[in-house]
């Protein structure tokens, strides 16, 4: 046969035998949590997406301050399809997000950051920074009002970092002010050295998920275990056709705006809002007063956050009871605490008031 | 070779290997680091004409690079700021219906003096002075 012999030239000059092992070795343990190993790939989906519709976007979009508005809404109203490709990008974002999310948490309650996986959750964790570094750069491109402020906002409390914050803030800006030079300087950050970093990082976790396998719960016993290619491979895809259903669905009844070109003289419009998964955040900042004990309120907010961060890095290394295959409760208490009351009530909060 | 010596030359290398990296560092950092622009010396400016303010409203102008705020209170008295939030930089406006200086990003509020009622803001508004010569407003800063 055509495709044997094929295979049999390229297998004489290279061993094939690790994609041979992931094709009809790998499999995945069936238990009652086995719809949990879903949401990762699920990520990973939505950000094919982001990549194919961003490149698709590159086409057109030009990263200037006077050319930045004009070439989305040509975009959006003349170039065939374009409001489609920008919507999906915009909303891929938000279902990206989502997904990472989900994935987050389902590892955390899982508790499948324990030995030996502390690597696995430490590259997610900085999976997680990236994906909200790819709405930080991102959001500011369109140059639309909203841009302009979350822009401003956004790159002013990195300012109050301490030691390297100013000068961080005038790199990023590329100069004292919020102007045409962020564009450019953001739209390199989030179309080159993003997508190397974050490709090579999930290049990296999908390593570790490969050579440990999926983990298995805390006492739980799998009731056996399918072949990941191509039984789970094929449910993973049913998922992805679901994902894009609901991604072109929304896309399309809930198309993007665009909104009014950002005036670097015109005052911010009321109801000004970060996206929901930053909602907590600017919920914080918000609260914070100016200053407490002479500190400013800037700081004790970046120390918070920073703070709450470092926690869920360490979650493997502090969790020490997960690690010898007991129950961790508390664990599992202080994620129901941060998830529901803190994440979801702040939100919630944030987003009405 | 004996374990010191060869503890040294490692010692040596890292540091060479250090330096290697700095020398590459340096000029991308000095790269990225924006050009320093002239700092704007606009000290004065038009910032309206008379009988554009109707007691108890404020409108932006364009103070050199950066915007700023005129008000007329309810007495008739005109005043002047910064019209950037001392906060994270939103622009401010004026509220007629609370006669003070609202930044809708955080729910800062200033007062008629610039000065801060309540909100993340953790400075007063920069104030200028304001004279009017013939049919201008004009605005004054100290310093710049
Ligand atoms: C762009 C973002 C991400 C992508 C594309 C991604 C992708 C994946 C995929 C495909 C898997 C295997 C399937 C599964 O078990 O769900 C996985 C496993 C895992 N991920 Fe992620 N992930 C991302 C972010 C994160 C984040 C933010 C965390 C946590 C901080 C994380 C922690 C883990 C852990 C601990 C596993 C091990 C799974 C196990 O053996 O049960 N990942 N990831
Ligand atoms: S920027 Fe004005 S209150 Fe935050």
């Amino acid at each position: 046969m055509m495709k044997e012999k094929m295979l049999n030239w390229v297998e004489e000059r290279f061993d094939l035998s690790a994609i041979r092992h992931l094709t009809r070795e790998k499999t995945v343990p069936v238990h009652r949590y086995t719809p949990f190993y879903y949401f990762g790939g699920l990520a990973l989906f939505f950000f094919v997406v982001q990549i194919v519709t961003g490149i698709l976007l590159m086409l057109y979009y030009k990263p200037t301050g006077e050319n930045a508005y004009e070439s989305i809404r040509t975009i959006m109203t003349q170039v065939r399809f374009g409001w489609l490709i920008r919507s999906i990008h915009v909303w891929g974002t938000n279902l990206m997000m989502l997904a990472v999310l989900l994935h987050t948490f389902a590892k955390y309650f899982l508790k499948a950051y324990r030995k030996p996986r502390e690597l696995t959750w430490i590259s997610g964790f900085f999976l997680l920074v990236l994906a909200l570094g790819f709405s930080f750069t991102g959001h500011p491109l369109p140059w639309n009002e909203f841009a302009y402020f979350a822009a401003k906002i956004g790159t002013a409390s990195i300012g109050s970092v301490p030691l390297v914050g100013p000068w961080l803030l005038e790199a990023i800006r590329g100069g004292q002010g919020v102007t045409g030079n962020t564009i450019s300087r953001l739209f390199a950050l989030h179309v080159v050295v993003l997508p190397l970093v974050t490709i090579g990082l999930v290049i990296l976790h999908l390593l570790f998920v490969q050579i440990q396998g999926s983990s298995v719960p805390i006492k739980v016993k799998p009731v056996g275990e399918i072949p990941f290619f191509p039984n789970f491979f094929l449910r993973d895809l049913r998922v992805w056709m679901g994902a894009l259903i609901v991604l072109v669905g929304l896309a399309t009844f809930i198309p993007a705006e665009l909104g009014k070109k950002a005036a670097q003289f015109a005052s911010a419009p009321a109801g000004l809002k970060p996206d929901w998964y930053f909602l907590p955040m600017y919920q914080i900042l918000k609260w914070i007063p100016s200053t407490i004990l002479g500190i400013s309120g800037e700081l004790i907010g970046i120390g918070l956050i920073s703070t709450g961060a470092l926690l869920i890095l360490v979650v493997p290394f502090l969790d020490v009871k997960a690690s010898r295959e007991e129950e961790s409760t508390w664990f599992t208490v202080i994620g129901v605490f941060v998830l529901f009351v803190f994440m979801l009530a702040i939100t919630i909060y944030a987003k009405l008031y | 070779m004996n374990a010191s010596r060869r503890k040294f030359l490692d010692g040596l290398l890292g540091l060479f290997s250090l330096a290697g990296l700095a020398a590459l560092a340096y000029p991308i950092l000095r790269y990225i680091t924006p050009i320093k622009k002239r700092e704007d010396s606009t000290l004065s400016v038009v910032a309206s004409k008379i009988n554009v303010l109707t007691p108890n409203t404020g409108k932006l102008f364009k103070f050199g690079s950066k915007p700023g705020i005129l008000i007329m209170t309810p007495e008739g008295k005109y005043r002047a700021f910064s019209a950037v939030c001392t906060h994270l930089g939103c622009i401010v406006q004026y509220s007629s219906k609370d006669q003070q200086i609202w930044c809708p990003c955080h729910n800062g509020w200033f007062d008629l003096n610039g000065h801060v009622v309540s909100g993340p803001p953790p400075r007063d508004l920069e104030r200028y002075t304001v004279f009017i010569k013939g049919q201008d407003i004009i605005v004054k800063k100290e310093k710049a």
